[in-house]
């Protein structure tokens, strides 16, 4: 059976069957992953494109190394060094690039929609890799694919997610994707980062961070971008840390064995307390693996329907 | 010459003419007679017949970016003229927002030394503020002795209270109105509406109550100077209701709507089709319910485009980097009649006020008479012609319309105006 669409934009509109073989499919690569020759020639002949507008470290390296696992001929285009400085409007960065006869483009971009927009003016493949603060479907791919690895299942678990969520496209992918595959989820964080129409999405707010802990199988903890404008929505890092920082205080407490995800990098002593982010109960590395057997599922599921 | 406008309907309220199937006889685009007989008088008159169709007095748009000086390649005097009259108006104001700025007399003077020979009059609306930076008050005397009828800072606010203040008092001398565009500068860091939409879009948000903050403010100025305010391009139900209340209270406010605020919302940004991004955004159905109801019971006294031209290449590129703002001259008459008209939520007679009355009267422009020596000022429509908007077609310079491919029904199939015709697509003397 192959995915109902031939982009992956975002999970908001991903029908769950699709979301099912993406985690199923991840779930073979995973195993490639653990071989001592960890390359397939699945995608032999295919070119992919990495287009990052916005700089990134591990979702870039991670979708690399899934190309060249599955036996891609790959291309990075970072946004120093290209023909953007120069002025080109995207549009035509994108016509050049295809006209070199490239069959997929994986796109990061600070613009929201900028993926969707790339399917009107071209014919590859596109892979949304975070568009502003939109969707980073393949983070919350890889996120539900720890949980249901860790839980045996993602329907009727209790999901929160943590930190800022009106600036995260890491929060809206994921509340999408675990509405479609049945979760309960809520969001945690200083209400000014709490969209105020987000229940209009079907999610519970939650305002206390040990109610969080107490009422969740899992939280999913966001970076708190310290460097951007996020900074202005809460009064001190120190007031941040001291009532929604997860400290194991705060864990043993609430006396819960709880999974706590984080999609890094991590700010130490902020959102989580080195304490927790080496403990027992995150699974941040484990993520970080998964990430490059769900992007090789994408990009396999995505490469071979033509 | 001679011209004879057979069989047409004539409808004009406030002079009490609503004729049935006349003939109107004109003579070097002036009138001479309306009637159902025209004698010998007219011998050798050219003859149009315009059966079925309808003449008002000449459809005014009151908020137009024409872009010259700064941005021909967008639009001109002339284009925009061209655009305007191929969508059924005779004349237009045009906003400030040039570059450089409408803030000295030569501006003006350029401006309508471009329009001087065209069948569409063009009115200048002056700067409000120097170079629109909201610090100093432009030279209103002057602008207005050169022919402005309003002043403005549009595309922001007037940048505080107390320029505000200052430019109301002053403008008050002229008995021009202060134009708004009514938005908080420390809430305008947004790319659409804030609501759900913008939520599940990852696109920051325009909250309404940014709108209605400077209604407000400007309502209260208005009160407390005794100047005149003109809500520009309204969009927010508070700010409906805001109007109503000031208006109740004698307040000095008038308002306009667009077209695009009250026949979308912002579900049609879910597609990040900057067609879609203008300022005001597009809001909710709960917005466009209490716009519709504000158009139906006087509190927006006008309709008016906004019509704002933009380059292909800057429209067509990531939503965050498209300018806002779409053209509007061309489909707002058919927008208006299609989903106003034709769904009675106004009648005739409000849609004459609200493109031909309402914007002369807050710019103290005289109001087309159909007198006997008077020069012709015509609108004529076709109210049951069914159209489809192609935008390949518009004689705009640009492009930038969520509205192609629309149908439409009901048109503006020629204007009169300054002894010219705009008809079949072709202007002509008469």
């Amino acid at each position: 059976m192959p995915l109902s669409t031939r982009h992956l934009l975002g999970l908001q509109n991903l029908p769950k069957e699709d979301i099912q073989l993406i985690l199923d499919t991840a779930h073979t690569f995973r195993e490639v992953l653990e071989r001592p020759i960890k390359k397939v020639p699945t995608l032999q002949g295919k070119t992919v494109v990495n287009l990052f507008y916005e700089s990134s470290t591990r979702t870039r390296i991670s979708f690399e190394l899934a190309e060249k696992r599955l036996s891609a001929d790959t291309i990075n285009f970072s946004v120093s060094g290209s023909s953007v400085s120069k002025g080109e409007t995207l549009k035509d960065t994108m016509k050049n690039i295809e006209a070199m006869k490239v069959d997929m483009v994986i796109v990061r971009h600070s613009a929201a929609g900028t993926p969707l927009f790339l399917t009107k003016i071209c014919n590859s493949n596109i892979i949304n890799a975070g568009d502003g603060p939109h969707e980073h479907p393949t983070q919350a791919l890889l996120d539900m694919y720890s949980i249901r690895e860790k839980l045996g299942r993602i329907d009727g678990l209790k999901v929160c997610i943590v930190g800022d969520i009106a600036h995260s496209r890491v929060a809206l992918s994921n509340i999408f994707g675990l509405l479609t595959m049945g979760a309960k989820v809520s969001v945690c964080g200083p209400s000014t980062m709490i969209p105020r129409n987000i229940k209009d999405l079907g999610l519970d707010v939650i305002y206390n961070i040990d109610e969080a802990i107490q009422e969740n199988d899992v939280l999913n903890v966001l970076r708190i971008q310290l460097e951007r404008k996020a900074r202005e929505y809460f009064p001190s890092i120190r007031e941040y840390a001291k009532y929604f920082g997860i400290t194991q205080d705060r864990l043993d407490k609430n006396g819960k064995d709880i999974l706590i995800l984080h999609p890094g990098p991590i700010n130490r002593g902020v959102e989580l307390s080195s304490e927790v982010a080496d403990g027992s109960n995150q699974i941040i590395l484990y993520q970080v693996t998964n990430g490059v057997a769900i992007r090789m599922a994408v990009l396999y599921l995505l490469g071979t329907l033509n | 010459m001679k011209l004879i406008l057979k069989n047409v309907n004539v409808f004009h309220p406030i002079e009490n003419i609503d004729e049935k199937n006349i003939s109107v006889f004109l003579v070097d685009g002036k009138i001479v007679k309306l009637s159902s007989k025209i004698g010998k008088e007219a011998e050798g008159a050219k003859e149009i017949d315009l059966s079925g169709k309808l003449i008002l007095p000449g459809f005014f748009d009151m908020h137009v970016h024409l872009r010259e000086p700064g941005r021909e390649d967008e639009e001109t005097v002339i284009s925009g003229c061209n655009s305007a009259a191929n969508g059924g108006f005779t004349a237009v104001a045009c906003m400030p927002n040039t570059e450089p700025a409408i803030d000295s007399a030569e501006v003006i003077k350029l401006i309508k030394d471009q329009a001087k020979n065209h069948l569409v009059d063009v009115f200048p609306v002056g700067a409000a503020t120097l170079a629109r930076k909201g610090e100093v008050i432009a030279p209103m005397a002057e602008l207005s002795e050169a022919g402005a009828v309003g002043f403005s800072d549009d595309g922001v606010a007037i940048k505080n209270a107390s320029v505000l203040r200052r430019a109301l008092e002053y403008s008050k001398m002229y008995g021009a109105p202060i134009i708004e565009h009514c938005e908080d500068e420390s809430l305008a860091d947004g790319l659409m509406n804030e609501g759900t939409n913008s939520t599940m879009l990852g696109l920051a948000g325009l909250p309404s109550v940014s709108e209605d903050l400077i209604v407000s403010r400007d309502i209260m100025m208005a009160d407390y100077t005794g100047g005149r305010v003109h809500i520009a391009h309204i969009s927010t139900k508070n700010s409906v209701e805001l109007v109503r209340q000031a208006k109740k209270r004698g307040i000095n406010v008038s308002a306009e709507v667009t077209p695009h605020h009250f026949t979308l919302t912002d579900d049609a940004v879910k597609s990040y089709d900057t067609n879609f991004k203008m300022n005001p955004p597009l809001r909710t159905q709960e917005d466009v319910n209490a716009i519709l109801e504000g158009l139906k019971d006087g509190t927006i006294d006008c309709i008016a485009s906004d019509h704002a031209p933009h380059s292909i290449e800057e429209k067509e590129t990531e939503f965050q980097f498209s300018p806002n703002g779409i053209i509007g001259l061309e489909t707002q008459i058919g927008l208006t009649l299609t989903e106003l008209y034709q769904k009675k939520i106004l009648t005739l007679n409000q849609i004459v006020e609200k493109f031909s009355y309402n914007p002369r009267l807050i710019l103290n422009i005289p109001i087309p008479q159909f007198k006997e020596g008077e020069l012709a000022n015509f609108t004529v429509l076709d109210i049951e012609q069914i159209w489809t908007v192609n935008i390949s077609k518009f004689k705009s310079k640009s492009r930038n319309s969520p509205f192609d491919k629309r149908l439409l029904s009901g048109k503006s199939i020629a204007v009169i105006n300054n002894s010219r015709m705009y008809y079949n697509g072709e202007f002509t003397s008469i």
